[in-house]
């Protein structure tokens, strides 16, 4: 089978809407409620964040969310088996997020074994360089059909640029400033300029752009440089309150229609 | 066996930089840039007079006629916390600013633990007129409160960092966190031979002349460059890996780093990363952390401040698997007690850091004959809430 991420990126071009979540945020088991939900209001594509005690590129939202899914009892281990059934009913692409040290301690063979086993379609680690990731972990990931997403920032030049681009099997992650994740709310000149200069180097790879997206207006702005944009801090914030999780993710995902 | 850095910014199998890509630019740059800059010519000239003029080195090697005594050896305490701001930090701080202005930076960030790096660094900031941001667990701005005076006085911000374990590993975090949302203006001043590549080489760097006095100083006092033993205490490494430097190739040098017990390795409430860690990796780097079964960091515990962290640099992880250097850990009572001997016998109150190290006296049998140097990596002032304490439930 095609993996879900290159088959999604070569029916849609614009427009792509990527959701990240903390697994074991707000409560230890609503990875699937979220996942499921956010495939029923028109997501395009999941990522499901493995909380790790010391997310140095995250912002305060992030971190907030780790810390509480890690107290919750969040794993990779109970993540997998959460996920066992996922592709039962969920067909859009998943993506796993998380540092590079709780992936290593579960082996990096075995993640990438049961991550094809469970119908996951990439990951993205921050924290796990180009030139590791190239020497050591290209060919496990590649045997499992996995696309491991490389993020690219307003200070990557352009000669790294096209080197992620060649090396790359699913899409580019453009971190739309150079920040921590969070929300901004809104999309500005300079970071306009960045998105333009990308757009002109014409790579082979999609991109979509992520951090400090958090509504439909920088979503808008965000797309109109790239396939698509992905949100994550402002979306769990929305899972704050005491109404169940899925009303909750349809209220958020109900401004993008 | 080589127990430097190899090309690819290695210790054996510690070390790397595994950075997320918003620091590849300024971590590439270092990669790249420090060791043309550090040993070139003009560097090194203004480094060495800075170290000579503005931190008074180099720092004594005193012969301690009482601990000798005591422990039937020749015991010599290299004396860093006679530098200025109280400790070795400020050898790195010196060296790092010189870097940052060569590469144009205008603003400094940096961690702290028991704020003698963070002291240190606020210092040299003052000197050379750049704006300087240290970050600080709000446990230690409450336990090490008279550096934290300090640094205000010396014109830095510090900001008290309230996730985690509220102490160094969140601090750290916390500037890093820094750096990648300025990334043009801003260097970053790690306080220990951790984080990516390069900073563990860089720092042993600037520590090294720790041993570099060691050596030309017990040849004038004894005869002899090489001592039977060098014990140093181990938080990150620094003022270890500058104490062991001129060493590590010297196989008949016993090196002894001393890790924080705390309340007893196996009380769930310590630092002894060693015992307690498996590889993985934390701050940039792959070396020992304590972690849990899933890769989450423990939080780690000890008295002293400057320890209380979860890993040790890549340089120490591979000096501990290959057993060039032996590690001790001292708890957190065997290190006041250590700390009140040295201040009652010689007159000397070390920082409870280096109280570990003293500690550790206790652990080895020497020969007569031994040549034995312990660093004395800093002085207690900061530490003296902590020692009234201890001193007076011995009444
Ligand atoms: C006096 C003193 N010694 C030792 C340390 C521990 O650091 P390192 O292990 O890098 O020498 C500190 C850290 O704050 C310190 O202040």
């Amino acid at each position: 089978m095609e993996n879900r991420i290159t088959s999604l990126l070569k029916k849609k071009k614009e427009n792509i809407l990527s959701i990240y979540f903390t697994a074991g945020y707000p409560a230890l088991d609503d990875t699937v409620s979220i996942i499921t939900e956010l495939e029923n209001c028109g997501a395009d594509l999941i990522e499901i964040g493995i909380p790790f005690s010391d997310p140095v590129a995250d912002g305060p939202v992030i971190q907030r969310s780790s810390e509480i899914a890690l107290r919750n009892g969040m794993s990779i281990q109970l993540l997998f088996e959460q996920l066992k059934e996922i592709r039962n009913h969920v067909s859009i692409p998943l993506i796993l997020m998380g540092y590079i040290n709780p992936v290593m301690q579960f082996g990096i063979e075995d993640f990438c074994l049961r991550c094809r086993e469970t119908g996951i379609d990439g990951t993205i680690i921050p924290d796990l360089p180009l030139e590791v990731y190239e020497e050591e972990y290209k060919e496990v990931f590649e045997r499992n059909s996995l696309c491991n997403i490389f993020l690219i920032t307003p200070q990557t030049i352009d000669e790294r640029i096209r080197k992620i681009d060649a090396l790359s099997n699913g899409f580019i992650y453009m971190v739309s400033s150079s920040s921590t994740t969070g929300a901004k709310g809104s999309v500005d000149q300079e970071q306009i300029a960045y998105f333009a200069r990308i757009q002109d180097l014409n790579l082979r790879s999609p991109r979509l752009i992520g951090f400090g997206i958090s509504d439909k207006a920088t979503f808008g702005r965000a797309s109109s440089y790239a396939n698509g944009a992905i949100i994550g801090s402002a979306f769990i914030s929305a899972l704050k309150g005491a109404e169940p999780v899925k009303s909750k993710v349809k209220l958020f995902m109900d401004e993008f229609h | 066996m080589n127990y430097q850095i190899d090309d690819k910014g290695y210790y054996g199998i510690f070390g790397g930089a595994f950075i997320p890509e918003m620091m590849f630019h300024n971590i590439n740059e270092l990669q790249k840039n420090y060791l043309g800059i550090i040993e070139s010519e003009s560097f090194r000239k203004e480094f060495r007079q800075l170290l000579e003029d503005y931190a008074g080195r180099p720092s004594p090697l005193y012969y301690s006629d009482r601990l000798s005594e005591h422990y039937s050896a020749h015991i010599y305490l290299k004396r860093e916390d006679l530098n200025h701001t109280g400790s070795h930090k400020i050898n790195n701080t010196i060296g790092q600013i010189l870097l940052a202005k060569r590469i144009g930076k205008t603003r400094i960030i940096a961690e702290t633990g028991a704020g003698q790096h963070g002291v240190a660094t606020a210092t040299v900031c003052a000197r050379a007129g750049l704006e300087c941001v240290v970050y600080m667990g709000a446990v230690d701005v409450a336990r090490q409160s008279p550096n934290v005076e300090k640094m205000k006085m010396l014109g830095a911000e510090v900001r008290p960092v309230e996730s985690g374990s509220k102490t160094l590993k969140d601090a750290t975090n916390e500037a890093i966190r820094d750096w990648i949302n300025n990334p043009v203006d801003t260097h970053y001043i790690i306080g220990s031979v951790v984080g990516p590549h390069p900073y563990p080489d860089m720092v042993a760097r600037f520590q090294s002349v720790i041993s570099e006095e060691i050596r030309q100083q017990l040849k004038v006092k004894t005869g002899r460059e090489i001592p039977d033993y060098v014990i140093a205490c181990v938080g990150g490494g620094s003022n270890a890996a500058g104490a062991f430097y001129h060493f590590l190739n010297e196989p008949q040098v016993q090196l002894i780093a001393v890790e924080a017990a705390g309340k007893g390795v196996d009380s769930g409430e310590s630092a002894a990363t060693t015992q307690l860690g498996r590889p993985g990796v934390l701050h940039g780097s792959r070396s020992l952390l304590m972690q849990t079964a899933d890769g989450q960091v423990i939080e780690p515990y000890s008295i002293s401040a400057g320890l209380d962290y979860p890993g040790i640099g890549p340089m120490h992880a591979n000096l501990f698997v290959t057993q060039r250097a032996r590690f001790l850990s001292a708890t957190d009572e065997q290190a006041l007690k250590a700390a009140l001997y040295l201040s009652q016998k010689e007159g000397i109150i070390p920082a409870l850091e280096s109280a570990h190290a003293l500690a550790a006296l206790e652990m080895i049998t020497f020969k007569p004959d031994d040549i034995v140097v312990v660093n004395v990596s800093g002085r207690g002032d900061k530490d003296m809430d902590a020692y009234l304490k201890y001193f007076q439930s011995q009444k």
